[in-house]
C-alpha cells in the first residue's frame, strides 16, 4: 500500500569491498543490465540477418537509429555524428529502461535521481572536454554573447554561466520528476481499488473510477516514457551544438 | 522494374549478378549523391520543438526555472560560507540565478535563440 515502496533500493548479493565501502550487486544494477541485454539483443539479434529489404524487427532497428541521426543531423549537423553513438546510446538506454519500468513489479531506473544526474553529467563534463579540446580558449565566447554594451558586459558573463551551471541540474531533473511522479500516481490510483474493494457492493462500484484511471494513466505513462527519452536525447543535441559550434 | 526485379532469383546466371551489383553500386552513388546535397548545417534560428505535448513543454519550462534560481541559490550560499560574506553572496547570487532562469525559459521557449549572431541580450 506504500505507494513509495517500489522505489527501494535492494541488494541482491555482495561483489567486493572497495575502500571500506560494500559493493553490492542491488535490484537497480540488475534493471540497467537488463535494459542493456534488451538494447543488445534488439540491435545485434534484428540487424543479424541484414536483408535488403527488412523483416519487422529490422525495420524497428533501422527506424530507431534513422531517428536519432535525423535528431543529431538536425540540431547538430553533420558534423555532430561523431557523437551519434553516445546520443544513441543515452535515447536507447532510458527509452528501454522506461519501458521496462512499466511493467508491474519491475525496478524503473530513472526515478532515482542519482542514474539521472549521472547522465546528465556525462553530457555536461563531455560539452566542456569537448569544447576545450576543439576550440581552446575561443569556446569561453559562449559565455560571451556578441553585441553586447562593454558596461554590462560582466553581469551578462555571470548570467550565462549561470545559466550554463544550472543545465545538469535541469536536465537531471526533469527525467527523475517525470518518471518518480508518474509511478507515484498510477500507484496511488492503484491503492483506491484495492481500497474500495474491501468495502464491499458498494465499494466496487466505487472502485470502477480509479480503475479507469489507472487503464488511462498507464497510457499516458508510455507517451511519457517515450517522450522524456526524446527530450534528454534532444537537450543533448543542444547541448553538443554548444561544444562544437560556441561563440557565433 | 518489374521485370528487373524478377530476374532477382537466386540461381541465375553470372550476368544478372553483375546487373544486380551495377544496381547497386547506381543506387549508392545516388544515395551518396542525396547525402552530399544535404544542408551540413543546421540552421541556427529557429530551433525545432523539443517536446510536443503541452504537458512536457510546461514542465520542461518550469524546470528550467527552478533550476536557475536553484544553481544561483546553491553558489551564493557557498560563496557565504567560504568568504563569510553572509547574507550578500545569497541575495545577489538569487537574484543573478533567477534572471538565468528567465533566461533558460526564454531559450527553452524559443523566445531568444541558443545563441545565433542575432541574439538579443
Amino acid at each position: 500500500m506504500d505507494p513509495i515502496h517500489q522505489f527501494n533500493i535492494n541488494n541482491l548479493f555482495h561483489i567486493g569491498t572497495i575502500a571500506g565501502r560494500d559493493i553490492h550487486f542491488t535490484n537497480s544494477a540488475a534493471f540497467m543490465l537488463l535494459a542493456v541485454v534488451l538494447t543488445g539483443l534488439l540491435m545485434l539479434g534484428t540487424t543479424a540477418g541484414r536483408q535488403l529489404v527488412p523483416g519487422r524487427l529490422q525495420s524497428l532497428a533501422e527506424v530507431t537509429y534513422e531517428f536519432v541521426a535525423n535528431m543529431v543531423r538536425n540540431n547538430v549537423g553533420e558534423e555532430g555524428m561523431k557523437f551519434f553513438p553516445l546520443v544513441f546510446s543515452l535515447f536507447i538506454f532510458i527509452l528501454i529502461s522506461n519501458m521496462v519500468g512499466l511493467i508491474p513489479y519491475a525496478f524503473t531506473i530513472s526515478s532515482h535521481i542519482i542514474i539521472t544526474a549521472t547522465l546528465a553529467l556525462l553530457v555536461f563534463f563531455t560539452v566542456i572536454v569537448y569544447g576545450l579540446w576543439k576550440n581552446g580558449l575561443h569556446w569561453f565566447k559562449l559565455f560571451v554573447p556578441s553585441g553586447v554594451p562593454v558596461y554590462i558586459l560582466p553581469l551578462i558573463v555571470f548570467i550565462e554561466v549561470l545559466s550554463f551551471l544550472s543545465r545538469p541540474l535541469s536536465h537531471s531533473v526533469r527525467l527523475f520528476a517525470n518518471m518518480l511522479a508518474g509511478h507515484i500516481t498510477l500507484k496511488v490510483f492503484a491503492g483506491f481499488v484495492t481500497m474500495l474493494g474491501g468495502l464491499g457492493v458498494l465499494g466496487w462500484a466505487g472502485a470502477v473510477l480509479p480503475l479507469g484511471l489507472t487503464v488511462a494513466l498507464t497510457a499516458l505513462e508510455l507517451l511519457v516514457a517515450f517522450l522524456q527519452a526524446y527530450v534528454f536525447a534532444i537537450l543533448t543535441c543542444i547541448y553538443i551544438n554548444d561544444a562544437i559550434h560556441p561563440g557565433h | 522494374m518489374s521485370n528487373a526485379r524478377g530476374n532477382g532469383d537466386p540461381g541465375d546466371r553470372p550476368a544478372d549478378e553483375a546487373a544486380l551489383s551495377a544496381r547497386l553500386r547506381h543506387l549508392g552513388e545516388r544515395l551518396d549523391h542525396q547525402r552530399a546535397s544535404r544542408p551540413p548545417e543546421p540552421d541556427s534560428g529557429a530551433r525545432p520543438a523539443a517536446d510536443s505535448s503541452a504537458m512536457a513543454r510546461g514542465f520542461r519550462l518550469s524546470s528550467e526555472l527552478v533550476a536557475g534560481v536553484l544553481v544561483g541559490a546553491v553558489i551564493g550560499w557557498l560563496l557565504d560560507r567560504w568568504l563569510g560574506i553572509s547574507p550578500w553572496g545569497l541575495i545577489v547570487f538569487l537574484l543573478l540565478g533567477f534572471v538565468a532562469g528567465v533566461l533558460n525559459v526564454m531559450r527553452a521557449a524559443g523566445v531568444t535563440t541558443y545563441g545565433g549572431p542575432d541574439r538579443q541580450g
